[in-house]
């Protein structure tokens, strides 16, 4: 059923996409502000994929590049949109809707500036079910929808079309480059489809399920009940049915590098005194890839991996890790779609070099513990 | 000797010192206007310790008078925000995230104009000047007194700034009051800016306090060099304190935590606050607190400026234990403690009762308290120190061993010794020990930038950014040979090429203090 997204739920949507961005995908608080500048009392039309008639035309809308930039250089706020109507006028064709290409951080945002400016409706979907680093971890690209032609735009009024036909990879990595030209942010349409489309190649209703988590973690703080045990009772309603907890225990050790632009690390957690649990490490990219326990694997991409507060289920950026926080670490099971052998192959563990093979997290840990 | 004073929000301690002895400490309520509680806080000192005024070589002062006039939004200046970035930007204009009362109590203006960088030194826009005097023709017509401007990724290349304040201190008179987001916060726009417009907005307020503080010290026969405390511990003289109030927001913690350390003769250590409803922990590095990463909200304004990493916990003198669980807190009877608890005759079980009848305090009336079970006070201890070390350990930022210094009225509570960091420390003089840390007489220079860094030139970007902290240091007053860096940290940037990196370096060095020259 489609319903009204409003600026007072914009903050618990942002916690949930926050927990869904896994670790990275950028901090959604700036794309917020955004929306809440431009929907003020208003509210956006969010549609249920199975409801989409079949022809309808869908652009998935988002930012790439640097979140940090964001921060700094503001948005114009024409960007989203002209990416939008550069896509349209390329393929002599209006949008009747948009939606995220990730509804893990920054990019849960994006769609929702075009909505609140335009009364263009947002797909109640995306196509990574979570966040990734780049433009062609899709499972729309693995159902076999192709990411160009891309329309890119920029704040002076930029207008950038990649038509990289069926490679996805090659598109990526020239929307990359212009990106970094344009100063480090830049806005972006691609993938258009069809709505029938939309609901054979996307991951359904992670707007809403975002917005679920990051209520149903307020709501349980604010009632002094176990956060976790309401995560554990949004996601059985959803298609990341398995909520595991893999870890509690004290961030020791924190290492980072950088490496083409990926913040790459590893960090460590330990036992609270007197257990005897052993080691936990997680290996980011930045979003966390694999947790491991004494070196058995816990939890795999592209099953997520939450680094959360121990107590507050707040979740912990892979910036925001320091020495001496006390976390809860959380596996969450990937919809079917997102494990399939395609699926894997564009983003599990070999397409991160990863040497593991994707083990599905209920698998690894069969106890559900909430 | 030199004096230091700290305005507290309920009390005003201040010391004489000679170096780092303390020749005298008064301590008295707050009065509502600066002038008198410092004449007030001088004389007292003079009775405990007879003294000339010219053998007085510096007065150091924490007040937390702006934050206050920010906080009842009383006092500010009509001011306007002017920013830097056209094209860019136009989605969140200045001053978007306040709240309504406070933009109507500065009567604000904002501006939108071309200019600001890329993060790699690139132009966005070339600045106009005529626009920008337009801009500040408008700000005249609406009486805007005060200025603050803020240009895009200003902490990489800040000289846009420069000419936007000499263009509109042309139209508006060389009085108008100019702030510069490059020289108060950090990578962030909207927090930076708010920052700055905060600063703009007390501007007016920091020439009345600094006229006012001057002429009460004057008006003692003291004619030496005044200091105010800043955020960081560090001291900024008078003329510095009239172009950046807003740097004197969170002396307060600062400064009881400097005090704590030096009254018990560390510079690396934790240092518990224990009031009557909360404890404190904050983190001294090289007698400096550790600040926090992260956005830092002011009267509901999210800002960037450098404040205490403090984390309170719900456990204070005050605290109601559980009977039951043996917990303590986080409800508390707060100032209603002396009539509450059941060492004063009242009825509820406190952590200063269990205090009281464990032996480690006496208040009140003790054999109110015979009566607790032994096993139950143990148990109490027993999760007051598990929970202390608990928030030492999670502020502390490795393994290593650390101190803890433990301080405030509320301390009586603490056990001798806590897990995971045995014996605790406990100062003497710690009544007036904000006072001391007012005193502390250092002074320092901060650098944080993003630079590009080139390969091969990592070692000579940072050589170079430690060498700008020092020379900022020198330029505050420190002594050169005094001046070290105490605190240093470079973080790459992902997704962006040319190992974008922020780094950031802190120098501190002992105040150039002595006869008046």
């Amino acid at each position: 059923m489609s319903w009204e997204l409003k600026a007072a739920d914009l903050p618990d949507l942002a916690r949930g996409a926050t927990l869904l961005g896994t670790g990275g995908g950028g901090d959604p608080h700036i794309g917020r502000l955004l929306v809440e500048h431009v929907l003020g009392d208003g509210s956006i039309t969010i549609l249920d994929p199975d409801e989409l008639p079949d022809d309808l035309f869908v652009i998935p809308t988002a930012q790439m590049g640097a979140p940090t930039v964001m921060v700094e250089k503001i948005p114009a706020g024409t960007e989203p949109l002209l990416s939008l109507r550069i896509l349209e006028e390329h393929l002599g064709r209006k949008a009747e809707a948009t939606m995220p290409i990730e509804c893990g951080g920054i990019n849960s945002m994006i769609p929702l500036i075009i909505a609140a400016q335009t009364g263009l409706p947002v797909v109640d979907a995306d196509g990574m079910g979570r966040a990734f680093p780049e433009l062609s971890m899709e499972t729309f690209a693995v159902y076999g929808i192709n990411g160009s032609p891309l329309a890119l735009a920029g704040e002076r009024g930029e207008r950038v079309i990649i038509d990289t036909g069926g490679d996805n990879r090659q598109m990526e990595s020239l929307a990359r480059a212009v990106t970094i030209r344009l100063g480090g942010v830049g806005h972006i349409a691609e993938y258009a489809m069809t709505g029938a489309d939309v609901r054979r190649v996307s991951v359904p209703r992670t707007i809403s399920m975002a917005l679920q988590l990051g209520r149903a973690i307020r709501e349980a703080r604010e009632q002094h009940r176990s956060p976790f045990e309401a995560i554990a009772r949004v996601l059985e309603t959803t298609l990341y049915t398995n909520l595991r907890e893999l870890f509690v225990g004290k961030v020791t050790d924190v290492e980072r590098r950088t490496t083409e632009g990926f913040a790459k690390g590893r960090a460590v957690i330990t036992p609270p005194e007197g257990a005897h649990d052993g080691e936990f490490t997680i290996d980011f990219q930045n979003e966390n890839l694999v947790a491991k326990s004494n070196g058995d694997l816990a939890a795999i991409v592209p099953d997520l991996i939450c680094i959360v507060d121990f107590e507050t289920a707040e979740p912990i950026t892979t910036e925001g890790l320091r020495y001496g926080q006390r976390v809860r670490v959380l596996g969450i099971s990937t919809p079917e779609m997102m494990r399939t052998p395609e699926a894997l192959e564009t983003f599990g563990p070999v397409a991160f070099g990863l040497d593991d093979s994707f083990v599905p997290i209920e698998q690894l840990r069969p106890e559900p513990s909430w | 000797m030199h004096i230091g004073i700290d305005v507290g929000g309920t009390n005003t301690d201040a010391v004489l010192m000679n170096g780092t002895a303390t020749l005298a400490g008064v301590k008295h309520s707050t009065t509502p206007d600066v002038t008198s509680g410092i004449v007030q806080a001088i004389e007292e000192l003079k009775q405990q310790h007879a003294f000339q005024g010219g053998s007085i070589d510096a007065v150091m002062i924490g007040t937390t008078h702006f934050i206050n006039a920010l906080v009842q939004a009383k006092r500010l200046a009509p001011t306007a925000a002017l920013r830097l970035g056209l094209p860019a930007t136009a989605a969140l204009p200045p001053l978007v995230d306040w709240p309504d009362h406070l933009r109507e109590a500065i009567e604000s203006r904002s501006y939108l104009a071309h200019g600001g960088y890329e993060f790699d030194g690139r132009p966005i826009s070339p600045l106009d000047p005529e626009e920008i005097r337009r801009h500040a023709a408008d700000m005249k017509t609406h009486g805007i007194r005060s200025v603050a401007i803020s240009s895009v990724f200003s902490p990489v290349n800040h000289d846009l700034e420069l000419q936007a304040a000499e263009l509109v201190a042309e139209v508006l008179g060389e009085d108008v009051a100019i702030s510069l987001s490059h020289e108060i916060g950090r990578i962030g726009l909207l927090e930076r800016e708010n920052a700055t417009v905060i600063n703009a907005a007390l501007r007016e307020l920091a020439i009345e306090i600094v006229d006012g503080l001057t002429k009460a010290v004057r008006d003692q026969g003291i004619e030496a060099p005044i200091f105010l405390s800043q955020n960081d511990g560090t001291l900024m003289d008078e003329e510095y304190v009239r172009k950046y109030p807003v740097a004197t927001f969170a002396s307060g913690p600062t400064n009881s935590m400097r005090g704590a350390a030096a009254t018990s003769g560390l510079s690396n250590c934790a240092v518990v606050d224990v009031g009557g409803t909360t404890a404190d922990i904050g983190l001294l590095i090289n007698g400096f607190p550790r600040e926090t990463a992260n956005e830092v909200k002011v009267a509901g304004i999210r800002t960037n400026f450098r404040m205490p990493d403090v984390l309170s916990i719900g456990m204070g003198g005050g605290s109601i234990v559980d009977i039951e669980t043996g917990e303590v807190g986080p409800e508390s009877v707060g100032y209603r403690l002396t009539s509450e608890a059941l060492v004063f005759g009242g009825s509820t079980l406190t952590a200063t009762d269990i205090a009281v009848a464990a032996g480690k305090a006496n208040i009140g009336d003790a054999s109110k308290v015979a009566h607790l079970d032994a096993e139950l006070v143990d148990r109490v201890l027993q999760r007051i120190s598990e929970r202390i070390s608990e928030a030492v350990d999670r502020m502390r930022t490795s393994p290593d061993p650390i101190p803890v210094v433990v301080v405030g009225g509320g301390s009586i509570m603490i056990p001798r010794d806590l897990p995971l960091f045995g014996e605790v420390q406990r100062p003497e003089n710690f009544a007036v020990a904000n006072a001391i840390g007012a005193s502390i007489a250092q002074v320092g220079g901060e650098v944080d930038k993003v630079y590009s860094v080139e390969p091969g030139k990592r070692d000579e970007t940072i050589t170079g950014v430690r060498e700008e902290a020092r020379q900022k240091a020198i330029a505050a007053g420190a002594k050169p040979q005094s001046v070290s860096i105490v605190d240093f940290d470079e973080v790459p940037i992902p997704y962006l090429p040319g190992n974008a990196t922020r780094i950031r370096a802190k120098a501190v060095g002992d105040l150039e203090m002595g006869p008046l020259t």
